[in-house]
């Protein structure tokens, strides 16, 4: 808990939420007649409209990107080492909109929500929503906050997939592409872990087939298990050596299968913290979003011919030692950008981080995307 | 105009306007915001050390941040009319694959390298039997990143070898100014060697 709010900080932060009426038609051909998105927002929209700069979010993420809800809050957004006044996207020029997917477990409407149908929570029912969706929804809330076309769309992980699809679906509704540590699709290796992390949770007997809201309770086993297998993938090997290396809680091993290395403790204390926030129905149709996301596949692979529609600017990222979204699915993705003659600039960060870096404070990738946010901020009207 | 670098002033005059252009190791990207911004050349730049890729990005020039020794399979046969590399050449470790590279991306090449058969290194190393250190070679030999140096003449037999027909040549010095000694012996007194060139192949169709 901070004190006071610590400097560069935006501070308190509310966030709000918008009903939507208008039936949303879905990929997977069922159509949600009405939803509720949650969203916040820093910094002010000026009078031309053209600061708006949207943030989407990764698997565990949320509408939170920075700031603090109470000096009791223990800890501020997700991404507050990048958003905030002064920072790199700074809410002092810029009008930051974070907002929670549709699926999630924030706020905006998902499986945890009341199906007005049945007057119980949707639970497995909630139909698997896709990054199209999702992008379809934002699209919506866009027009609800008065924003015609945002002056960037930025994103990691699976936030950069939500950039790459506002950029096709919506070219024109955006001047700026960031994606960081995405891929156009995912590989049978990143499939995979997905699968193991489902298998855990829908093998858990308290999963009751996705419907343990209504025997009040979680399958916390099997979410546990999914998130310490996340976790590990994304960090790297030379960061868990690093962090942990053969590091013993006690000075001797005891011959037991209690907790004993370090990195133990800390996978146990990574599962602690997110069983108690996140939804387990959520984290499925999460992962199936991202192993879904293939915006090529209409075009029978050839991103280059589905990119051909996007007018945006693009600014790629990769992490050198991010193995599970590494520098070669970004080097697809520019291939592709640069087959269509865009405009687009690529950085490679050296960081033994792993995935997780697009969430760290490492000075390169500050000063190439504040660079870049810099020359977006001076385009903008005063 | 004014251009930082003596190799630029001539680049630029070789490059026709509104051409597109992937130049090759381009530093803080200050050659192709001068050719987008007097020329309205289009295009992108590959360079690999992060201070200029953060320089290039505040330039707001298109930037590719690659090491030029993988090769450039990222990019389509023929998606360039020009593909420049300058003062680069000497650094990469498969020079004659770089310019193979070029060529294959490109229509035209545009190379230039310190001349290491300028008079001022002969003698240093002729006479004083140790590595030159010249205003184009300023480095020690141990700390230098030039590590495939070579003169006119090897240049242009390496050409020959890759079947690359050599449009123009230029050899100035260090500082831009030309004479009648550079033009009579460009590979004696030409400080920076400066080619426009080609791939034979094209003629054969």
């Amino acid at each position: 808990m901070p004190e006071t709010i610590p400097e560069g900080s935006i501070g308190l932060v509310k966030s709000s939420t918008f009903h939507f009426d208008q039936p949303l038609a879905l990929a997977c051909g069922e159509t949600l007649e009405a939803y509720e998105l949650v969203y916040e927002t820093y910094g002010e929209l000026n009078s031309a409209r053209d600061n708006a700069v949207l943030v989407c979010h990764a698997l565990s993420g949320t509408h939170h990107l920075a700031g603090y809800y109470s000096l009791e809050d223990r800890k501020p957004g997700w991404w507050e080492n990048l958003v905030g006044p002064g920072k790199v996207i700074d809410t002092n020029r810029f009008y930051v909109v974070g907002v929670n997917n549709l699926g999630g477990c924030h706020g905006s409407t998902g499986p945890k929500s009341i199906n007005p149908e049945t007057n119980k929570p949707y639970g497995p029912a909630f139909p698997i929503v896709t990054v199209a969706d999702w992008v379809e929804s934002q699209s919506r809330l866009a027009q609800k906050l008065g924003i015609d076309q945002w002056a960037a769309v930025i994103g990691g992980s699976l936030g950069g997939m939500q950039v790459l699809q506002w950029s096709i679906d919506y070219p024109d509704r955006l001047r700026h592409a960031i994606v960081i540590a995405a891929s156009s699709k995912l590989t049978a290796q990143n499939i995979a872990f997905n699968e193991v992390a489902r298998q855990a949770i829908r093998t858990d007997p308290a999963f009751h087939d996705g419907h343990y809201y209504e025997y009040d309770t979680i399958p916390e086993r099997g979410l546990r298990i999914a998130r310490m297998l996340g976790h590990l993938t994304y960090l790297s090997d030379d960061i868990m050596a690093e962090k942990f290396g053969r590091d013993l809680r006690q000075e001797s091993i005891n011959f037991d299968y209690g907790i004993e290395f370090q990195v133990e403790s800390y996978l146990r204390y990574q599962a602690d913290s997110f069983v108690g926030t996140f939804d387990a129905n959520t984290y499925l149709l999460m992962t199936k979003a991202l192993d879904y996301f293939d915006p090529a596949a209409s075009s029978g692979g050839n991103l280059s011919a589905v990119l051909a529609q996007a007018t945006a600017d693009f600014f790629v990222l990769s992490f050198t030692s991010d193995w599970r979204f590494s520098p070669q699915r970004s080097h697809e993705i520019i291939r592709a950008l640069h087959d269509n003659d865009l405009n687009v600039s690529y950085a490679e960060i050296k960081s033994h981080h792993g995935h997780d870096a697009f969430l760290l404070p490492l000075p390169q990738y500050l000063s190439v995307l504040g660079a870049y946010m810099e020359r977006i901020a001076s385009e903008c009207k005063k | 105009m004014s251009l930082s670098r003596s190799d630029f002033q001539v680049i630029s005059d070789w490059i026709t306007p509104n051409s597109s252009v992937l130049d090759l190791g381009c530093g803080n990207g200050e050659l192709l915001s001068e050719l987008s911004n007097s020329l309205g050349v289009s295009g992108y730049g590959i360079e690999i050390d992060d201070k200029n890729i953060s320089q290039c990005i505040k330039a707001g020039i298109n930037v590719i941040q690659r090491d030029l020794d993988l090769g450039l399979s990222d990019f389509d046969e023929d998606s360039f009319d020009f593909v420049i590399l300058s003062m680069t050449l000497q650094a990469s470790n498969y020079p004659h694959r770089l310019l193979s590279e070029m060529l294959r991306v490109g229509t035209e090449g545009i190379v230039t390298f310190p001349n290491f058969g300028n008079i001022s290194s002969r003698i240093q190393l002729g006479f004083g039997g140790r590595m030159p250190i010249t205003r184009t070679l300023p480095l020690e030999w141990y700390n230098t990143t030039n590590i495939h140096l070579c003169t006119l003449k090897d240049f242009e037999e390496l050409c020959e070898k890759l079947d690359i027909e050599i449009l123009e040549r230029r050899a100035v010095s260090h500082s831009n100014k030309t004479g009648p000694g550079l033009k009579l012996f460009p590979n004696l007194f030409g400080e920076i060697a400066l080619y426009r060139f080609r791939s034979k192949a094209i003629d054969s169709n």
